[in-house]
């Protein structure tokens, strides 16, 4: 899968505002191929608000975004990007397979087939398991396959560290490693510091973007 | 291609889900049944009463088993997080709208035709009423689930939706009602039904055009 | 907002503003009252004591000049629900969200009047309180939607969410109102003739329009005077921290 060369997300003087109460505004920043933009900031700073915000799933009070030098609306920007939020978006009456099976279905193959990515994220043989017997770290590790089979530039990642141990840790780490040095790009929020000091890594403090 | 190829993708993993909890999907059936039985109960088990009001008594129960069954349209999904994936899919959210609906009524208003025999003896509605109320619910029974839809979709981020989406949706429901149920009617009096079910045909066909819409706009307010 | 030209879609940016709405209702409010007293005592006068008596009903029609004003009111208000809840759905515009929720509660009680009204009217007409009439029960319908725009305004805690869902409410009612309109006659024609339309008045006399169009404008303005003092509490409720706001309340301390 190439990427597209000139694939780049710019935010543009974004603001928003919840309960009367300014989270953010002002905030600028660009994003390119191979760099990874962590998201700072205190409890109720607006850093989960910010990514849903990137979601699309709401509307920012101001400010634009662009993706690829076009605005969200008439971009290939909800094909290029994936998301693992707060909640893994993963059935768990069904099995490991069948749950990568629908993620496929519902956009385009990526760089990795399903076994492939099984054995990145430590889940090889638990084909046929159903989800509700893994343990709450396998979950988050499947709903990193996901990642991996479906194509996709951005990643947006809210806490992906949650309910990981250290080799989890480690295991998210290297994918982000391995998905940056494709060319893709990451957003991430997290109390965990992070070890990708290697990597091109810019900070947004939110409590200082009012 | 790929759009359907989303779409059967849905049905598909929906109907698994429901085979996999395939103890909770009959109840809506259950559920029909029992409403059904109370009212011989409550109104007294006179032949000629109950088949006068027949139709009605089954419409009515059929309306409300549809609005139970409603809940767990979007609420798993919304509580899993498959929402927000299904949203973020390239694809346009009405269309995998309109596939989560349709294997929901596959799996609660389908059931319903089973039933509707039993339903009928109970009741002593004439037999020659039975095609009429199979096509009726055929054609009736997609048309609650689509539109009880619009009204999951916009209260299923509530902690106590359950009387608001009643409120919201048994308003909508009236036109299907009348048109359904005067359908058996006539039916169990020997006269033509034509013109009941091309309006519940059409009735139909503008709800599997219209009622995705909003449904997706609904879904993506609740995300918010 | 493209195919708007841009000095237009200005001036209703500038005019929806909330602080300049809000000096603009403050501005219109007394010629607005005025507009209202002006008609509607006229209305009644004409209504009341000048128009004749019916020859079948005696005075006991003369409850149209609520009745009918307040019924044609229920649907008009609904229709401008959804046009506030189409704008603000397209163009996200605050001003028409606060309209449309400002409006919910004004429309529930138009429908809830002509409710009464109509089942007051019924008693001495059909001989009791209510009588399953293809426009009472249409009216009685419309309550129970306009009942669901509210309940779930207020069940929704985010406010900017919960005015995107009243308005999906409101367009997918504005097309439901009419299909549920039809069946009801059509019910009602079935199961009991047409011996009960006698609220359809064929032929009215002049002496007895005039006064019934009067009190169908008054009606008006005073639907555009509440929802004007609803949408800007509304607006302060919404924004009670904003600038405009302050300077509002110091201005008037």
């Amino acid at each position: 899968m190439e990427y597209s060369h000139s694939a780049k997300l710019d935010i543009a003087e974004l603001s928003c505002s919840r309960d009367d109460r300014q989270l953010f505004s002002g905030l600028s920043f660009s994003l390119q191929r191979g760099q990874v933009l962590l998201l700072e900031g205190s409890n109720g700073s607006g850093k989960t608000t910010l990514l849903r915000i990137l979601c699309g799933f709401r509307p920012a009070d101001g400010g634009q975004i662009y993706w690829i030098g076009q605005p969200l609306a008439g971009s290939s920007y909800f094909a290029d990007m994936a998301y693992v939020g707060h909640a893994d978006g993963i059935k768990k009456e069904l099995t490991v397979l069948e749950n990568l099976r629908f993620a496929l279905a519902l956009s385009q193959p990526g760089h990795y087939s399903i076994e492939q990515a099984l054995q990145k994220v430590q889940l090889a043989g638990y084909d046929d398991n159903l989800v509700q017997t893994l343990s709450a770290g396998q979950k988050r590790r499947l709903s990193l396959a996901r990642l991996l089979v479906t194509h996709n530039i951005l990643w947006i990642l809210d806490e992906p560290f949650t309910s990981l141990d250290k080799q989890g840790i480690e295991l998210i780490e290297t994918l982000m490693d391995d998905h940056v040095k494709n060319g893709g790009m990451v957003i991430l929020t997290s109390h965990h510091d992070l070890s990708l000091s290697h990597l091109s890594l810019q900070r947004i403090h939110l409590d200082s973007c009012l | 291609m790929s759009l359907i190829h989303a779409f059967f993708a849905i049905v598909r993993r929906d109907l698994l889900l429901a085979f996999r909890r395939r103890a909770e999907a009959a109840n809506p059936l259950f559920f029909f049944v029992l409403v059904v039985t109370l009212f011989p109960l409550a109104v007294g088990a006179q032949p000629n009463l109950l088949q006068a009001m027949a139709p009605g008594v089954i419409w009515v129960s059929a309306l409300l088993a549809a609005l139970l069954s409603l809940d767990g349209l979007f609420r798993s999904d919304f509580e899993d997080g498959s929402l927000e994936q299904l949203l973020l899919s390239p694809h346009p959210l009405s269309v995998l709208v309109l596939g989560k609906v349709t294997s929901h009524w596959l799996v609660t208003g389908l059931p319903l035709l089973l039933v509707a025999p039993l339903l009928a003896v109970f009741l002593g509605l004439p037999e020659q009423a039975m095609p009429t109320l199979w096509l009726t619910l055929i054609l009736a029974t997609p048309l609650l689930s689509l539109i009880g839809a619009i009204g999951v979709a916009l209260t299923v981020g509530l902690r106590r939706g359950g009387m608001i989406l009643s409120l919201l949706v048994l308003p909508l429901y009236i036109p299907v009602l009348i048109f359904a149920s005067s359908a058996v009617d006539r039916a169990a009096s020997g006269l033509p039904v034509t013109a009941q079910i091309n309006i519940l045909l059409a009735m139909l066909l503008m709800a599997l055009v219209l009622t995705p819409l909003p449904t997706a706009a609904a879904l993506k307010m609740s995300v918010n | 907002m493209s195919f708007i030209p841009a000095p237009i879609s200005r001036f209703f940016h500038r005019t929806a503003s909330p602080p300049h709405f809000y000096a603009l209702a403050d501005k219109l409010m007394p010629w607005l009252t005025a507009l209202f007293l002006l008609l509607l005592i006229p209305g009644l006068y004409g209504g009341l004591v000048m128009a004749p008596a019916d020859y079948q009903q005696g005075d006991s029609y003369r409850i149209i000049y609520i009745h009918v004003p307040a019924a044609w009111m229920s649907l008009f208000i609904y229709v401008m629900m959804a046009v506030m809840g189409g704008i603000a759905l397209v163009w996200r515009m605050k001003l028409a969200e606060v309209m449309l929720i400002s409006s919910a509660p004004i429309g529930a009680g138009f429908t809830f009047v002509a409710l009464v009204t109509g089942s007051l009217w019924g008693k001495p007409m059909w001989g009791t309180w209510w009588v399953w009439d293809a426009r009472l029960t249409s009216e009685l319908i419309l309550l129970f939607l306009y009942l669901g725009v509210t309940s779930l305004y207020g069940a929704i805690e985010d406010k900017r969410s919960a005015a995107r869902a009243v308005s999906i409410l409101a367009l997918v009612g504005v097309v439901n109102i009419p299909i549920i309109h039809y069946s009801v006659e059509w019910w009602n024609t079935l199961h009991q003739g047409p011996t009960v339309s006698k609220m359809d008045k064929p032929s009215i006399h002049i002496s007895m329009l005039i006064p019934l169009l009067l009190m169908a404008v008054a009606f008006k303005v005073y639907y555009a005077i509440a929802v004007l003092q609803a949408a800007k509490l509304e607006l302060i409720r919404r924004e009670p921290s904003a600038q405009w706001v302050k300077n509002l309340l110091e201005h008037k301390a």
